[in-house]
């Protein structure tokens, strides 16, 4: 049955609902790669119960019974069958190499008229920076039918950028670009991992991609990188949001309790002593976005000077989100 | 005594049962006369007792690992459910699983502890070439091993056993302390396979030429000759990465001008040898197992021992398999894809031939026996499996995800593990003199086969579904599969508890061991159970091949022959 529905996979289009073992596929790229894992797969299946079929059935036939004399054959080797299972073997190894380079191929080479966002990686959050539109935000929105280039660089360690719905995965390097391209089909929200190992968050270095139609495309541009109906939104709220998506979570609490940053609560409009001795009577919007800006010009005393720049990767309209967010928490 | 003793080999020695000599165990007393020993029995054993040990320390780690996947659910960061462990500690605790099983369990288990013991057994000889360099190795492995567990003490290690750069020059956890056990246990690893070099060339017994050599001895050749070339490259990647940690010169952190996808190129360039260096042995152990309870000749000989050296020489050029999302070149992915398959047909040749040597024998179902058709089933999927992973466009979507994870349990623990297991079984009365039982043995074997699928096979459908590796909590998606396997992994360490009950009662009141319970033909079975302190009584001298059983019905046609 399971068979049946796999073999339903390789003849249908994309398919756009994640199957109980598949991702589901939102390009033609990800049909590309279902086809020929299938095809192994179904090798695989023929070769195994050759192999263990083979060795069920010797045992059950050739397993010795009771006490009678033991008679063994002396064959040593077959010259023909050796040949035989080697040369199959490795056609079928060429053909699936082949096949796997000319996909490969595929995705290796970027198409021309790509529309280019730049994507940074950074313990343990994703930014997208739209270089056209000057836009920063921390899920991948894109308009459906459009190809995207992604050009990809990471602040600190590697991270691995991969979104399964696409079947596409690259590398993230300090210190140098790589790139990723896709073409979404249709509407729809896709899931983005980090698949290089990057330390104690590594597993919530997670968003999301937005394929939007054009039109609403349009106007998130428009917006500033606000989705429609995010007028309405108090600034707190966005605050509290960017706070999750941007992965100041992982340093800072809201309750009170100690992270490796300090909490927030009751952090705005107090005083704060110093690393270098100084001292400040009440941290106001200037000392907060400083903080943000450049972490390292004041560094609370008792903490590490770990806190990463977030310069050029929260525009301002974010950063008044997230100081707004935090004297809201009083 | 001495003088009814005939060692021409066919004889089969029953004359030595009297017990008139002391064995090795017995023939000197006290810790010391351990410590000090150059006996490669003695050694064996004590590496035995040390792989074991770790191995219990590791399946430790993998079964915490396993118990945090049960639970955690991702409810958006704010909130986020932490169960059991946070994602340090998680980090630290695959990362010491991974470590220790690849550096401390798999990689010395069959060469050192059984390797030592057997080859020169297999060989007619009295000793290992160089027995002091020998005893040298193992303090220098027990060195290591300290070295790699004390990092726990000093705040653990977290960078996942690959090490990769930056993280691993960045990182605030004893990465210094890891990597530095890690090298010593390469010079260990390096020693025990020069010293089988030179034994395997220089100290068979008279007419014990090439083609009469058993497998084993050919696989632990072959992965002799890797272990000598590839794990300097190890040594220097790792010193390189201390180096930079310790005064800051750049090598692989860019912050330092360092290129870091430089460090994977040095530590693939050894680690895919190095899964090599921990399947050849399995590879050999199965052929003897598999010979010896069929009573017959091994299928393609020459084929098997060559496709060992074959495997030996092409793994060396496959290791950018391991990156091909890292960004290198169109032409080297292609290069890389296209030796990895190369190297699977020498692989699938073995396993063939395997199958073929049942074909009219006379098959003995004993527990070693059923470990090896538990190796043949389970290898077999994680042979298959890596034509998933050498696929580039394939490999893209899997690379990083449980599949990767399933893949090399099935040809490390599945193979590797079930063979050293296996042979455990196999050879448990030569080294002890006892017998296991065997009723415990098959239901040890059940467990752990069960278990095994339950918990691995279980990660090739979260790899595929897309669950990435080395997350301490996942989306809901994942659940019900890591719930899964993390049941198969119980079962499976009930199956090795289970082998460690009845080995120790073997000890204790075990049935005594004839001195060939097999009717083996090989020369290890030529002596006593266990072994006197100089293995022989006289100098064996070797007339026939090592799969020439009398059950072998030499009036049917031969056919093929080699
Ligand atoms: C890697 C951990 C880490 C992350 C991630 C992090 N911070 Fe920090 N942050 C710190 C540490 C440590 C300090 C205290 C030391 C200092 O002042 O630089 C700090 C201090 C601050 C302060 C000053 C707080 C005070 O009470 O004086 C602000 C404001 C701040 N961070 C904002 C943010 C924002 C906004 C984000 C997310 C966009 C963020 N941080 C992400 C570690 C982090
Ligand atoms: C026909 C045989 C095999 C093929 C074609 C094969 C192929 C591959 C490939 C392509 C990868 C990289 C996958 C990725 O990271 O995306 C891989 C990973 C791995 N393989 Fe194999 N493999 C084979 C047999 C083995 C054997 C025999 C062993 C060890 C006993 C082994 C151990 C490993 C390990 C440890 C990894 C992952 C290491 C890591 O990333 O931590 N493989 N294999
Ligand atoms: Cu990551
Ligand atoms: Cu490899």
């Amino acid at each position: 049955m399971n068979l049946g529905s796999a073999l339903g996979n390789m003849m249908a289009q994309a398919a756009n609902t994640a199957s109980w073992w598949k991702p589901m596929q939102a390009s033609s790229h990800a049909v590309a790669v279902d086809t020929l894992f299938n095809f192994i797969m179904y090798l695989c299946f023929f070769f195994f119960v050759l192999i263990v079929g083979a060795m069920v059935y010797f045992i059950v036939k050739y397993r010795r019974k009771g006490s009678g004399p033991e008679r063994t054959s002396p064959i040593k080797g077959n010259h023909t069958l050796e040949i035989v299972w080697s040369v199959i073997p490795g056609i079928l190894l060429v053909l699936i190499f082949a096949w796997g380079f000319k996909d490969w191929l595929a995705i290796a080479v970027v198409p021309a008229n790509a529309m280019e966002v730049r994507v940074s990686g950074q313990k343990w959050n994703w930014t997208f920076t739209y270089p056209k539109d000057g836009i920063v935000s921390p899920d991948l929105v894109v308009p459906a039918g459009q190809t995207v280039k992604l050009v990809m660089t990471s602040t600190d360690v590697l991270h691995s950028f991969y979104i399964p719905d696409y079947r596409i995965k690259r590398d993230v390097i300090p210190g140098k670009y790589t790139v990723l391209w896709f073409k979404p089909e249709e509407e729809a929200t896709h899931q983005i991992f980090c698949t290089e190992y990057c330390g104690a968050e590594h597993s919530n270095m997670l968003s999301k991609v937005k394929v939007m139609s054009s039109a609403k495309y349009e106007e998130w541009i428009a917006n500033g990188g606000e989705e429609a109906g995010g007028a309405g939104v108090p600034l707190a709220e966005k605050g509290k949001k960017l706070w999750e998506q941007r992965g100041c979570v992982a340093c800072h609490s809201i309750d009170g309790s100690k992270k490796v940053g300090p909490t927030w609560k009751g952090a705005f409009g107090t005083a704060r002593q110093f690393a270098d001795g100084s001292s400040l009577p009440a941290a106001d919007e200037n000392y907060m976005r400083e903080s943000i800006l450049v972490p390292n010009a004041k560094v609370v005393a008792g903490y590490p000077g770990v806190m990463p720049s977030y310069q050029g990767q929260l525009n301002d309209k974010q950063i008044e989100a997230l100081i707004e967010f935090m004297k809201s928490l009083k | 005594m001495e003088s009814n003793r005939k060692n021409v080999p066919q004889g089969a020695h029953a004359a030595t049962a009297g017990g008139a000599e002391p064995n090795y165990i017995n023939a000197h007393k006290g810790i010391w006369s351990w410590m000090t020993t150059v006996d490669h029995k003695r050694l064996g054993l004590m590496y035995l007792v040390g792989v074991l040990g770790f191995f219990a320390v590791g399946g430790i780690f993998a079964l915490l690992v396993r118990t945090q996947l049960l639970g955690p659910i991702f409810k958006g960061a704010s909130g986020k459910q932490e169960w059991l462990f946070s994602g340090e500690t998680y980090n630290k605790l695959f990362t010491l699983h991974g470590a220790v099983m690849v550096f401390l369990v798999i990689i010395p288990s069959i060469p050192a502890s059984l390797g030592n013991f057997f080859l020169p057994l297999m060989l007619g000889a009295k000793d290992v070439a160089f027995p002091k360099l020998n005893l040298m190795s193992f303090y220098v492995y027990i060195l290591g091993g300290a070295f790699l567990l004390f990092s726990i003490f000093t705040g653990a290690v977290d960078t996942g056993w690959t090490f990769y750069t930056p993280y691993s020059s960045t990182t605030s956890t004893s990465v210094v302390s890891a990597v530095l056990g890690v090298f010593i246990l390469g010079f260990s690893s390096i020693l025990t396979g020069v010293n089988f070099i030179v034994t395997i060339h220089k100290m068979r017994a008279p007419g014990l030429t090439w083609v009469r050599l058993p497998l084993f001895v050919w696989a632990q050749y072959a992965t002799s000759l890797i272990q000598v070339l590839a794990t300097p490259v190890l040594a220097i990647t790792l010193m390189l990465l201390a180096i930079e940690r310790t005064i800051g010169v750049g090598i692989f952190d860019p912050k330092l001008g360092g290129d870091p996808v430089l460090f994977q190129h040095f530590f693939w360039f050894y680690s895919h040898p190095a899964v090599y260096i921990m399947i050849l042995p399995a590879f050999g152990v199965i052929s003897e197992i598999i010979t010896i309870n069929s009573r017959k000749q091994i299928f393609g000989y020459k084929a098997i021992a060559m496709s060992s050296v074959a495997i030996a020489v092409i793994g060396f050029l496959v290791w950018g398999h391991h990156m091909f999302t890292s960004g290198q070149s169109e032409l080297a992915a292609a290069v890389f894809s296209f030796l990895t398959f190369a190297v699977a047909v020498p692989t699938a040749i073995k396993t063939f031939s395997w199958v073929a040597t049942m074909y009219g024998g006379s098959l003995r179902m004993n527990s070693a026996m059923w470990y090896a058709q538990a190796f043949l089933f389970l290898f077999t999927i994680g042979g298959l499996t890596g034509l998933f992973l050498g696929t580039l466009s394939v490999d893209i979507h899997l690379h990083d995800t449980y599949f990767v994870v399933a893949h090399f349990h099935y040809v490390m623990m599945g193979g590797t593990m079930t063979a050293f297991v296996g042979a455990l079984h196999h050879w448990w009365p030569k080294m002890t003199g006892r017998m296991l039982n065997e009723f415990w043995g098959k239901v040890s074997c059940f467990f752990v086969f069960a278990g095994f699928n339950i918990a691995f096979f279980s990660q090739f459908v979260l790899g595929t579904k897309g669950m990435p590796r080395r997350y301490a909590n996942y989306l809901p998606e994942f659940q019900y599969l890591h719930q899964i396997s993390t049941i198969g992994s119980y079962l499976l360490g009930l199956g090795f508890f289970i082998t460690l009950c009845y080995m120790i009662q073997s000890l204790i009141n075990g049935e005594k061991a004839p001195p060939n319970p097999w009717g083996g033909r090989s020369l290890e079975w030529e002596t006593d159970s266990p072994p006197i302190e100089h293995n022989f009584h006289h100098q064996p001298v070797v007339t026939h091949g090592p799969y020439e059983f009398p059950e072998i019905d030499h009036s049917q046609a031969p056919r093929g022959g080699h």
